[in-house]
């Protein structure tokens, strides 16, 4: 299945950074979970385990010449969009949302899976239009339709961090197109006044307040702002050099919420310090730059639409994430990837790395 | 595409992403840039922070919802308890706090010591909870001598309060607080130490409902623990109410109807499954397991041969006894096996092969047709219709009854009874069945065990004439103002598919049980309404001709199951007395006195003075016009088998 010549292409750049995030992950998951009670196997072994796994599915997802994606993108969307309708109907609810389908053996999240195909998707349709000046009102309106459904439909299970995430991977990537100023402006004239419609009639009181908690966590009373608070002394308190591997007072006095998943970078940045943090942003900055190198050397259309994609997916997840722990943006339950206990999270990105590469190793073939 | 097109596009492209690399690198200079902010500009204002990390949130428990009897009755509601709590992280010297405690309150001192290194390994600004229950006396001294005892807090909890004691307690169950191991399972992640919640009963099962939500003060506190300001503060909303099937009346009678003895009773509703009685006796206190339990009678409680603590009524799997031949005389009717005018002449025994099966009354009952077997509770007659059937019909019957299985009443644990058959015994012992075995499951014996609520079901199904319904202990769910939030319908969990005529035929012998001459459950009659039911004695072990009073635990069960009135029926209720050897005499009895109430608590009330007199002075509920039952199941030493 895999040409010979192809593993003489192994991308060791784009592999290294990954793994070596990842290790710093389970190392950071170590000590946010020592605290905890632990039913059944530690986290951090369990972690090391889905870093094994998620290799695999990057080997997996190498084996087949991406250009597959092409052909089957629209195809996988409209399955996408069928289980996400299931996922309101029937899906398992946890934690007060709905997000979850169970399909007998194992549940999966298709929102999470949306992630890559809305990628695909886009990539697909960008292929076949031609510009070069930017989209067009005309040109845009198939690929707003395109976001607009699945948007809507992973906001009502409600999960806004996963909707928000979406829209941003395809700003992204539309972005990289290029949109004409008219375009631009177009949109700024329609969803302006909607957007002040929508908020001064459409929307009841306790939505309002939803998202005005959303945006302004110290708002609401007991939940997210205070989160906030304790993340922001955690992070702060670490200092230039940080408190050290297992010392850090905030998270193992369990002063931090989900401190091994949505928090971790707090837990790291406590104990590591800025020191730490530096050498973690280098990581992921390298990896995000690496992705577009990816997409740049690439010199088949698709191929380097979807690595941007990808590399958006990867660019956003950190930078939220990041943002939420030093208190720049509001909470949401954005897992950072690599780092974040969790499988979901992992599967979803090494997926993302697997495309990453399978573009990487066939640049040659063009 | 042009070739120059395509140089073209490609040309911008590589453009872009050098812009986007460009806005990339941007973006992580400014999460950088905040990193700088927090870590090296303001490090030293937030590494005191978390040194003197004072922001406490204050748990405030919700008020638990209370419990109703169908009527309205409150059966369990909250009166305030106070607690002694204390937070580690401003507590400067242990040992002395501890001495100053035992000394001002006169509370055990290793108790608290104890209590608070099992509270340790939380965050050090979580209250620990030394003493539980303090009274209100204890809570001023505390509040008198604040300044001297730092770090020390009084925290109130809503308790429970058990209007009728221990009425129903099996039932209701009782709270505590949760554990270690329930602190670490799925589905309590909101729970926090300290925090209590149903343990048993209907207060576990609908601890969802009950428990309401939880409130909470955050606070801002100073190096001393004294409390700053309140940041924010959210109220904990009340838990629902739950109204249950039961009438506490019915329920009261038939408890004080069991006296010293052990045993369980249930009783339903026959055309919706609704539970009117639920009865587990001896009872318990469940006051004091959520406050502090008195050592001996903790020890009391275990060591009580009567199990005091088990529930009866959902747990005990008794042979049914004789009130299992309504089953096999279901099975032979349906099966064509036999029909109303069909005989058997019992002679007091069956050969079968080598061995000899007596009846329990060894003069025997002579020729006797289905109604009088049903009567008189004669053996021979079922096991030579046993015989002809085969232990797999009598199977399919009683499955078609939903036996043999948990009936899903709605509270932990129930156990489903035992139904054998060939291919169980197969897989179980690896052997296969012998005919000598069926003959005991014809009556009710060997290898069937059945609980009292799958009882008083099989009796309810006979009296409605073949619809199962799921026996149910919740009516409805009310919130705190009385507002009806959930409302629960019957269920039926199938039907027997038996014709009404084959129905008739076995309630024409259960009729005849109560009320004709002869027949073994007299006990149970009511001069104004007819009752039908069946009585039934089960071995606890094969003691022969033993003419000595048996040991207690030894001693046979006894059983009755009833419903009323005969000709439209309402109730069906089952009665089983550990060890009280005879079901006509010792389980009768207490099933009448059951329905007797029922049927009082429904009659306008200048009636019901007038029967109640009446009803006073004997158990047994026998009215004048009916001529005295003589109590064939006393006579014989082996009542049965």
């Amino acid at each position: 299945m895999i040409d010979r010549r192809l593993l003489t292409n192994i991308d060791w750049m784009l592999i290294g950074f990954v793994v070596a995030i990842s290790l710093l992950g389970i190392m950071n998951i170590y000590s946010a979970t020592t605290p905890y009670k632990i039913v059944g196997a530690p986290y951090y072994l369990k972690q090391f385990y889905w870093l094994l796994f998620g290799m695999l599915v990057v080997v997996v997802a190498c084996s087949v010449d991406y250009h597959i994606l092409q052909d089957f993108s629209y195809w996988l969307y409209g399955f996408l969009i069928v289980l996400l309708v299931a996922v309101l109907v029937v899906g398992r609810r946890s934690m007060g949302a709905t997000r979850w389908l169970s399909l007998g053996f194992f549940t999966i999240q298709p929102s999470e899976l949306m992630k890559i195909v809305i990628v695909a998707t886009f990539a697909k349709y960008f292929t076949g239009v031609q510009t070069v000046d930017g989209l067009s009102i005309r040109e845009a309106l198939f690929p707003l339709g395109i976001l607009a459904v699945p948007a809507v439909l992973i906001m009502k299970q409600p999960d806004l961090g996963t909707a928000v995430l979406v829209i941003l991977i395809a700003l992204s990537m539309a972005i990289y197109v290029g949109l004409k100023w008219s375009t631009v402006a177009t949109f700024a004239v329609v969803t302006i006044p909607a957007a002040w419609l929508g908020w001064s009639k459409v929307l009841r009181p306790y939505q309002k307040n939803r998202i005005l908690d959303f945006i302004n966590p110290e708002r609401s009373r007991l939940g997210s702002g205070y989160h906030i608070i304790q993340s922001k002394i955690a992070v702060g308190s670490g200092g230039v050099f940080g408190k050290g591997f297992l010392k850090g007072t905030q998270s193992q006095l369990r002063f931090l919420p989900e401190q091994h998943t949505d928090f971790a970078f707090s837990v790291f940045a406590e104990e590591w310090g800025f020191i730490g943090c530096l050498v973690l942003i280098i990581l992921y900055l390298t990896l995000v730059l690496w992705g577009l190198n990816i997409a740049r050397r690439c010199n088949d259309r698709f191929g380097s639409l979807l690595a941007v994609g990808v590399t958006a997916m990867l660019f956003w997840h950190t930078v939220i994430n990041m943002g939420m722990v030093i208190g720049l943006f509001p909470v949401v339950g954005v897992p950072l990837p690599f780092f974040s206990y969790g499988g979901t999270s992992m599967i979803t990105s090494m997926v993302g790395i697997g495309i990453l590469h399978n573009i990487s190793m066939r640049r040659f073939m063009f | 595409m042009t070739e120059q097109r395509f140089v073209r596009e490609i040309t911008e492209s590589k453009r872009r992403i050098l812009i986007l690399s460009f806005v990339v690198g941007g973006i992580f200079f400014l999460l950088l840039l905040r990193l700088w902010h927090l870590q090296i500009l303001n490090a030293d204002d937030y590494r005191n922070m978390s040194e003197n990390n004072r922001l406490r949130f204050v748990p405030v428990a919700a008020s638990r919802g209370a419990i109703l009897d169908r009527n309205g009755e409150v059966l369990v509601s909250n009166q305030p308890s106070f607690s002694l709590a204390v937070v580690p992280q401003e507590v400067t010297n242990k040992d002395e706090l501890l001495d100053r405690l035992a000394k001002l309150l006169g509370l055990d001192r290793a108790e608290m010591k104890e209590r608070w290194e099992k509270g340790k390994g939380r965050a050090k600004y979580y209250p620990i909870i030394l003493a539980s229950n303090i009274n209100r006396d204890q809570v001023e001294i505390v509040e008198e001598n604040h300044l001297r005892l730092q770090g020390v807090e009084i925290e109130m909890k809503p308790v429970r309060e058990y209007a009728s004691g221990v009425l129903a307690a099996h039932l209701l169950g009782y709270i505590g607080e949760i554990s270690e191991d329930e602190l670490s399972t799925k589905g309590f992640e909101e729970y926090n130490p300290g925090d209590y919640l149903g343990k048993n009963g209907i207060e576990r099962s609908w601890e969802k409902e009950l428990h309401g939500i939880d409130g909470g003060r955050q606070l801002e506190v100073d190096a001393r623990g004294r409390v700053l300001r309140t940041i924010s503060e959210s109220y904990p909303t009340v838990g629902n109410s739950v109204v249950l099937t039961i009438n506490a009346k019915l329920q009261k009678v038939a408890e004080d109807a069991f006296g010293d003895q052990a045993g369980a009773a249930v009783a339903m509703d026959v055309n919706t499954g609704e539970v009117l009685a639920f009865v587990s006796k001896p009872g318990f206190d469940p006051a004091l397991f959520s406050g502090k339990m008195p050592a001996d009678t903790w020890k009391e409680y275990l060591e009580d041969k009567r199990h005091p603590l088990e529930n009866k009524a959902l747990t005990g799997q008794y042979p049914p006894g004789s009130t299992f031949k309504i089953i096999t005389a279901l099975a032979g009717l349906e099966d064509g096996k036999i029909d109303e005018k069909t005989t058997v002449n019992c002679n007091g025994s069956y050969e079968l092969g080598t061995s000899i099966f007596n009846c329990w009354n060894r003069h025997g009952h002579g020729v006797t047709n289905l109604k009088k077997a049903l009567r008189e509770s004669c053996d021979v007659y079922f096991y030579q219709l046993g015989e002809r059937l085969g232990v797999d019909r009598i199977a399919a019957m009683a499955k078609r009854f939903m036996l043999g299985a948990p009936m899903g009443i709605g509270l932990a644990h129930e156990k489903g009874g035992m139904i054998p058959t060939s291919e169980w015994k197969m897989k179980r012992f690896a052997k296969r069945w012998f005919h000598g075995e069926t003959l005991p499951v014809a009556i009710g014996q060997g290898y069937v065990l059945m609980t009292p609520i799958q009882l008083a079901s099989m009796i309810a199904t006979v009296a409605n004439e073949g619809t199962v319904y799921r026996p149910f202990l919740v009516k409805r769910i009310i919130d705190a103002d009385g507002k009806p939030l959930k409302e629960f319908k019957p269920e039926a969990m199938g039907t027997t598919g038996i014709s009404a005529e084959k129905f008739r035929l076995v309630k024409q012998g259960l009729f005849a049980v109560v009320n004709e001459p002869g027949g073994t459950g007299g006990a149970a009659r009511l001069s104004d309404v007819h009752v039908a039911g069946k009585t039934g004695s089960s071995q606890v072990v094969k003691l022969r001709d033993s003419k000595q009073a048996t040991p207690y635990q030894y001693r046979d069960h006894a059983l009755f199951v009833a419903f009323a009135p005969y000709e439209k029926p309402e109730i069906a209720v089952a009665v089983v007395v550990e060890h009280g050897e005879h079901g006509g005499s010792a389980a009768g009895p207490i099933a009448g006195r059951m329905l007797r109430a029922w049927f009082d608590g429904k009659k306008p009330p200048s009636k019901k003075t007038a029967v109640q007199k009446n009803n006073g002075d004997e158990d047994t509920a026998d009215e004048p016009p009916a001529p005295p039952v003589k109590k064939q199941s006393g006579n014989g030493d082996d009542s049965d088998d």
